[in-house]
């Protein structure tokens, strides 16, 4: 789990995953707080649903039963593996 | 006599809590104000079914106990009793979204824990069955050990059976329930682990869709068509804030001038006419002509939030606000800011992070107004030739559009600066739960349209009419002696202020006339048209927009104009504004600061723009 290279930033869309960890201290307070109350925790499945657009703005991705909209920075800091390949 | 039981209504955002706050209460509510906060407190009174009195109160939106914003803060100190002016609730409901338990219920355990009476409004219970999920109220109830209720707050479906729930808590001597189960009192991840438990044991069965809504994003987020709809959406608005807004408000300003009117043919010329005529009547028309733009605005505004659209358009402008350090949740009220400042400034509430917020309230009034339209409207028509640059491409409209994009890029630059300095820290970024979309309520709206209006009337009102009853008397006292050459407003206070300060404004090109004109200006930017008619000797109530033309041409040079025009892109003109920043950022602070650093930046561009039109032999 802890070898898995993919971040949520890096996830490809519609692809089916679970958050294998989260890097807190690479978020701030704050937002590692926020984090946990959308319910971002270790084996939670995950799906990015949209990126907006060409440049760096956020993605929307699906986690659990919600649907939660967060930066690519703070994307970046979710690793997740993916269900299965292909 | 004891006071009727309070219960109070708590939940995650998106929950639909406000929904059932206003099925439970229908018109029967009172917004106010927590003391030293901005944050809204909304209180209603219900009858339970044995008719016994409950005070209701609508708790902010949190996902936990561990604030993150002065809303949550509230939401926190009630429950726990820690609030100022708030007693401790008898019971509360729990507003739990029905399709989004793993995450609600998280909250859910933490709420039963402090030990309070507590029902379970299971909400949106229709949503949750249209998205494919069979839910089991009984074992929740099991589980959690405190009643649960399904209900449809939007359809008013549920809510006898939780107005009973509650009448079986609210028995006087009823034992609130004291749950010592420690999981309870356990960190965040043991808590949402054991919320997924309950969560399991709930579900019935579940086919994991959001077909709707999945279908409705894949076009409102989509990187073209999403943006194409944006500025579709934002097209309709305007041009009903615009065009369906103006109509009513001249009918307002009409019915005024006619009140006015009747009073001067009812009372005889006296210092108590001009009073009641010049400043109640106009203070207060001064305000209420502003409400028809301000309920159009706000219809919109309450229908994007409710359907859930709002939250897509802060995410497809998120990249672009966060270029200057906002997040996408400032596009929404700095846009209403087009239109007026007010309504913009008053809609930066749906901004969670303050120093956002702030920064966001700062530079709406540079976004140019409707009310800068006349003035602009009769200087550049007065002043700048009516030739053709470009075929299609008239040199006015390029003015014209210079002065909006003026406002927007200066906006930016100050939004730049502000998160850099005074308005600095970290900001809160952008992360935010996208809700499903939801057809909203008409009676939700209505109430919602209500409670605004209200607050505009009421708070930023009483100031407006203040100011403007105190600017009357500026320009009315001391009186001019009869048979003086003198006019009224040079002999006034206005004017004698005028000419003391005339020496400072002479360097950027404006002559006494204009520092006249810029004082009435304050109440409405607007005015200042009428006013330089008063100071010009001209009758501008009548359809004298030529003659005051003419005069305009021969008394101005075209680089005092232009240096005008750019005064009014980012001087802080109308009293409205200010009053309302003060209303929203709960002191005299933040509006001075708005205000100082509006007239700095107004002084500097409008010399820039004299100096530089001198130099270019204008």
């Amino acid at each position: 789990m802890a070898t898995t290279p993919l971040s949520l930033e890096q996830l490809p869309q519609r692809q089916r995953a679970t958050v294998a960890g989260i890097a807190w201290d690479r978020l701030t307070a704050p937002e590692g707080r926020r984090l946990r109350e959308l319910g971002f925790d270790e084996g939670v499945g995950i799906e990015v649903l949209h990126r907006a657009r060409i440049g760096g703005g956020p993605i929307a991705c699906r986690i659990g039963r919600m649907t939660v909209a967060l930066r690519r920075r703070v994307a970046g800091a979710i690793h997740v593996a993916t269900d299965q390949l292909g | 006599m004891n006071p009727a039981p309070l219960v109070a209504l708590v939940g995650n955002p998106n929950a639909g809590k406000s929904a059932l706050f206003n099925a439970l209460t229908g018109a029967r509510q009172k917004v106010g104000n927590y003391p030293g906060v901005t944050v809204e407190r909304h209180a209603g009174r219900m009858a339970l079914p044995d008719g016994r009195p409950v005070e209701l109160l609508d708790l902010p939106g949190t996902y936990s106990l561990e604030p993150s914003s002065p809303d949550e803060r509230v939401t926190r100190d009630v429950v726990t009793g820690a609030q100022a002016g708030e007693r401790l609730p008898d019971a509360i409901v729990v507003v739990v979204d029905a399709s989004n338990l793993d995450n609600h219920l998280r909250f859910t355990l933490q709420l039963i824990a402090l030990g309070l009476p507590v029902v379970v409004a299971l909400n949106m219970y229709d949503l949750a069955e249209r998205d494919g999920l069979k839910l089991d109220p009984a074992a929740l109830a099991r589980e959690l050990g405190v009643p649960v209720v399904p209900t449809v707050a939007v359809r008013k479906r549920g809510i006898d059976e939780l107005k009973e729930a509650l009448a079986d808590l609210a028995t006087p001597g009823a034992t609130a329930l004291r749950p010592s189960d420690p999981v309870l009192h356990a960190d965040i991840a043991t808590l949402q682990r054991r919320a997924r438990q309950i969560a399991m044991a709930a579900t019935i069965s579940e086919t994991p869709v959001r077909r709707w809504t999945h279908m409705l994003d894949s076009v409102a987020l989509h990187p073209v068509f999403g943006v194409l709809l944006l500025f579709v959406v934002l097209f309709v608005m305007f041009q009903a804030v615009f065009f369906a807004g103006a109509a009513p408000a001249d009918a307002i300003a009409g019915g005024f001038d006619w009140l006015a009117g009747q009073v001067k043919q009812v009372m005889p010329d006296s210092i108590l006419r001009s009073l009641i005529t010049d400043g109640v009547i106009a203070g207060v028309g001064a305000v209420i002509k502003f409400l028809p733009q301000i309920l159009i605005m706000f219809f919109f505004i309450l229908v994007l939030e409710a359907s859930g659209y709002m939250v897509r358009a802060a995410f497809l402008m998120d990249r672009i606000m966060a270029a200057v350090g906002l997040s996408g949740r400032a596009f929404i009220p700095l846009l209403s800011s087009f239109a007026c400042a007010v309504p913009g400034i008053m809609s930066t509430r749906t901004i969670e992070d303050e120093k956002d917020r702030l920064t966001t309230i700062l530079i709406a009034p540079l976004m140019t107004c409707s009310a800068r339209l006349p003035v602009y409207t009769l200087v550049i028509g007065a002043m700048i030739p009516n030739v053709r640059v470009l075929p299609f491409v008239g040199l006015q409209g390029l003015v014209m559009l210079g002065l909006y994009v003026m406002g927007v890029v200066g906006a930016f630059i100050v939004a730049l600066v502000l998160r850099r300095t005074v308005t600095k820290g970290a900001s809160s970024g952008f992360m935010m739960e996208m809700p499903k979309y939801q057809l909203p309520s008409v009676r939700d709206l209505a109430i919602g349209l209500w409670s605004r209006a209200e607050i505009f009337l009421k708070r930023a009102g009483t100031t407006i009419a203040f100011t403007t009853i105190v600017l009357w008397a500026m320009l009315s006292f001391p009186q001019v002696p009869k048979d003086s050459a003198v006019s009224q407003v040079n002999y006034s206070v206005a004017g004698r202020i005028a000419n003391t300060i005339e020496p400072a404004f002479r360097p950027i090109g404006f002559n006494r006339d204009i520092v006249l004109a810029l004082i009435p200006a304050m109440a409405a930017r607007e005015v200042s048209v009428a006013a330089l008619g008063t100071v010009y000797a001209i009758d501008s109530s009548g359809d004298d927009d030529t003659k005051m033309a003419q005069t305009l041409r021969t008394r101005w040079s075209l680089a005092t104009a232009l240096a005008f025009l750019m005064w009014f892109v980012f001087a802080p003109q109308c009293i409205s504004t200010i009053a309302v920043t003060r209303r929203e950022t709960n002191g005299w602070k933040w509006p001075a600061f708005m205000v100082g650093y509006l007239f700095l930046l107004a002084y500097i561009m409008a010399g820039i723009t004299y100096w530089l039109a001198v130099l270019a032999g204008l």
